[in-house]
C-alpha cells in the first residue's frame, strides 16, 4: 500500500553530467520507444538511485502497513472477516517480499534495506504513522488507502523499470482483492447499527488528512520530477493521483451517507477538478521526519523483530554461499 | 453412534485449531525473515478455516452458529490442549510448538480420513493434504536450524524441554474414548501418541537435538476438559473484542 508521496526529494542532477552522453541519449530513446529497461541493461546513476529509493520504500510501506491492520487479525468480528482480514494483511507482506527482490536486482540487498529502514534512514508510506484505533479505522485502511495505492499502482505499473512493472502488476491485482473487501466491510458498517455507523464516521474523520497527504505534497511544491516522469520512474503526478483518487471515491463514500470532514470539499464542474482544503503540509513534514503519533512505535515493532528473528537469520547463515541477485 | 462422543471429539479439534490459528496470526509482521511472517500467517488461514469446518459440524449436530460458538464461550468451556494456548513466545518456541502439534494432527486427520463416522471422514479427507504442507515445514526448519549453530541448537532444545509436558497433554483421553474406539470414529489418542513418537522421534534423530524421555515427564492435562493457563482467557477475549461490542450486528 504505497501511494508514492514522499519520494522525489533531494534529487542532485548534477549527477548526470557525469553520465556518458552517448549511452544517456540511447537510454532515454529506448523509453520513449516505450521499452522495459533490466536489471543488467545500461542506466544512468540517477536512474538507479530513483528506483532503489521508490522500489525500496513501497516495500517497506508494505510490511509497516501490514503493522496497523495486523493488530486487527485477532481482533476481527467472526470467520468471515477474520480469514478476510489475515489473508489480507499476509498479501501486504508478500508485496514487500516481491518489491524487495525488484529493488534487489538494482544492487541494494534486503538487508541493507531493513537496516535502513529501522536506523530512519529510508522512508515509508507517511499515513502509517497513524493509529488505527478502531475495527472501523482497519476497515478505512482497507477500503481507501488501498484504492488509493492502487491509483498510484496502476500508473507505475507502466513504469520503464521492468522488474518494478512486472510486481506492480501483480500487486495490483491483489490490491483490487483488498479493495472489494475494504469496501465491503464499510458498507456493512454504514448501513449497521447506529454504533457502527458512529464508529465507520469517527475512523473516516480521523483518516481523511492523512489519505489528502498520500500522494504527496502538491504539485506546486514538489521540483524536479520532468527527468524523472520524462525516464517513466514517475508515472503521473501527485495532484493527478489525487484527484483522480476523489474523482473514484469522493462519490461512494457520499453514497453511503457518509460526510467527509472537509467543508470546501466539491467538485469545480467548469474546471473538473476537486477543490479541497489545502492539506497541512507543515504537519506532513513533521511526521515523515518523525514526528508523528506511531513513527517510534512502528519502528520499535519492527527493530524488535529484527532483533529477536537475528538468530534464525545467522543460523541459516552459509558462510559458503555467495550473495547473488536476485533474477529480474 | 453417541453424539456427545463425536460432538467431545469434534469440540477438541475444531478448539485446537481455532486457538493454534490465532496464535500463528500473531506472527503476522514480526517473522524472523519475511517468508516466516507468510509461512506463518498462510497456516494460520488453514487452522483457522479447519476449525470453521468442524464447527460447522458441530451446528449441524445441533450446536449454536460457528461465530456464537467460537467468539462467545469462556475458557473453561473450551476444549483446545494447553500447548496451543501458550504465548508464541521466541520463534524457537512457536516453530517446536508448530512441529509437535502438526505432527499430532497430520495422524489425527489421517485416522479420521478413514473413519467409520462419515461427516466426518469427509471433512478430515479434503484438509489434510493442507496439514501435510504444515508438517512438512515443520520438519525442514527442525532439521534446518536444529543441525545449525549452537545458539539455535541451544533454543529449540530448550523449548522442546519446555513444550514437551504440553504437548503430551494434546492426548489426554476423553471420556468417551472407548466408545470413539469401539464405534470405528478413529483408533483413539493413544494410538495417535504411539505414531505421533515415532514420527517426531525420526525427525529429531537428524538434528542434533535430544528428545526428552517422555515417560517421565507428567504430561500437562486438563485443557479437553476446560482446564486451561492463564494465557488462554485474555486471547479470547482478544478475538471477541469487536464482536461483542454488538452481537447482534453484522459486521
Amino acid at each position: 500500500m504505497y501511494g508514492g508521496g514522499n519520494v522525489f526529494e533531494a534529487t542532485k542532477f548534477d549527477d548526470l553530467q557525469t553520465e556518458d552522453p552517448v549511452k544517456l541519449a540511447e537510454f532515454e530513446a529506448r523509453i520513449a520507444r516505450g521499452e522495459k529497461i533490466e536489471p543488467n541493461d545500461w542506466m544512468p546513476q540517477l536512474y538507479r538511485k530513483q528506483l532503489i529509493r521508490m522500489i525500496e520504500q513501497h516495500a517497506h510501506s508494505e510490511i509497516i502497513g501490514a503493522l496497523p491492520e495486523g493488530t486487527w487479525i485477532t481482533r476481527a468480528p467472526g470467520f468471515r472477516r477474520k480469514m478476510a482480514q489475515m489473508a489480507k494483511v499476509q498479501d501486504e507482506v508478500g508485496h514487500a517480499q516481491l518489491l524487495y527482490s525488484a529493488a534487489e536486482t538494482l544492487g541494494k540487498t534486503r538487508e541493507q534495506m531493513l537496516t535502513d529502514l529501522i536506523n530512519g534512514k529510508s522512508k515509508y508510506s507517511n499515513v502509517f504513522n497513524y493509529p488505527a484505533f478502531t475495527w472501523a479505522d482497519s476497515n478505512i485502511i482497507s477500503w481507501l488507502i488501498d484504492a488509493g495505492a492502487i491509483v498510484n499502482q496502476m500508473a507505475n505499473a507502466k513504469g520503464s523499470y521492468g522488474p518494478y512493472s512486472r510486481a506492480l502488476e501483480r500487486i495490483c491485482a491483489e490490491e483490487a482483492f483488498h479493495l472489494k473487501y475494504g469496501h465491503d466491510a464499510v458498507v456493512h458498517m454504514a448501513t449497521g447499527t447506529p454504533k457502527q455507523r458512529e464508529m465507520i464516521q469517527a475512523a473516516l474523520n480521523r483518516w481523511w488528512p492523512p489519505i489528502m497527504t498520500f500522494f504527496g505534497p502538491s504539485d506546486k511544491m514538489s521540483t524536479h520530477t520532468e527527468t524523472l516522469m520524462r525516464w517513466k520512474v514517475k508515472m503521473a503526478s501527485n495532484d493527478e493521483c489525487r484527484q483522480q483518487f476523489l474523482d473514484m471515491y469522493v462519490p461512494k463514500i457520499w453514497e453511503l451517507g457518509l460526510t467527509v470532514p472537509d467543508p470546501k470539499l466539491k467538485k469545480n464542474m467548469e474546471t473538473g477538478q476537486w477543490e479541497y482544503t489545502e492539506p497541512d503540509w507543515d504537519e506532513f513534514k513533521r511526521v515523515i521526519n518523525g514526528d508523528g503519533p506511531c513513527n517510534a512505535e512502528r519502528l520499535a515493532v519492527r527493530r524488535t523483530a529484527e532483533e529477536r528473528g537475528a538468530w534464525v537469520r545467522r543460523a541459516l547463515l552459509n558462510p559458503k554461499a555467495k550473495y547473488v541477485r536476485p533474477l529480474a | 453412534m453417541n453424539e456427545l462422543a463425536i460432538k467431545d471429539l469434534l469440540y477438541k479439534l475444531a478448539d485446537d485449531q481455532l486457538i493454534l490459528g490465532h496464535r500463528n496470526s500473531e506472527w503476522t509482521g514480526f517473522g524472523p525473515i519475511l517468508e516466516e511472517d507468510i509461512a506463518f500467517s498462510s497456516m494460520a488461514q488453514d487452522k483457522i478455516g479447519h476449525s470453521l469446518a468442524f464447527y460447522t459440524l458441530l451446528q449441524e449436530l445441533g450446536e449454536a452458529d460457528p461465530d456464537t460458538v467460537a467468539f462467545t464461550r469462556n475458557a473453561n468451556q473450551f476444549h483446545n490442549s494447553q500447548l496451543v494456548e501458550l504465548p508464541n513466545g521466541e520463534y524457537d518456541f512457536s516453530l517446536i510448538r508448530h512441529f509437535l502439534y502438526d505432527n499430532a494432527e497430520i495422524i489425527r486427520f489421517e485416522m479420521l480420513s478413514q473413519s467409520g463416522y462419515e461427516p466426518i471422514a469427509k471433512v478430515a479427507t479434503k484438509l489434510k493434504g493442507e496439514v501435510k504442507y504444515h508438517v512438512l515445514h515443520a520438519n525442514t526448519w527442525i532439521k534446518n536450524l536444529g543441525t545449525s549453530t549452537e545458539e539455535a541448537i541451544l533454543r529449540l532444545q530448550t523449548s522442546l524441554n519446555e513444550a514437551i509436558p504440553y504437548a503430551l497433554g494434546m492426548f489426554e483421553l476423553s471420556q468417551y474414548e472407548q466408545q470413539l474406539i469401539d464405534a470405528g470414529v478413529y483408533a483413539g489418542e493413544d494410538a495417535v501418541k504411539a505414531e505421533w513418537f515415532k514420527r517426531i522421534q525420526a525427525v529429531i534423530e537428524k538434528t542434533d537435538l535430544k528428545l526428552p524421555d517422555l515417560n517421565t515427564i507428567e504430561p500437562k492435562l486438563g485443557g479437553r476438559y476446560g482446564e486451561h493457563t492463564e494465557h488462554l482467557q485474555p486471547l479470547l477475549d482478544e478475538m471477541a473484542e469487536v464482536f461483542k461490542i454488538d452481537p447482534t450486528a453484522e459486521w
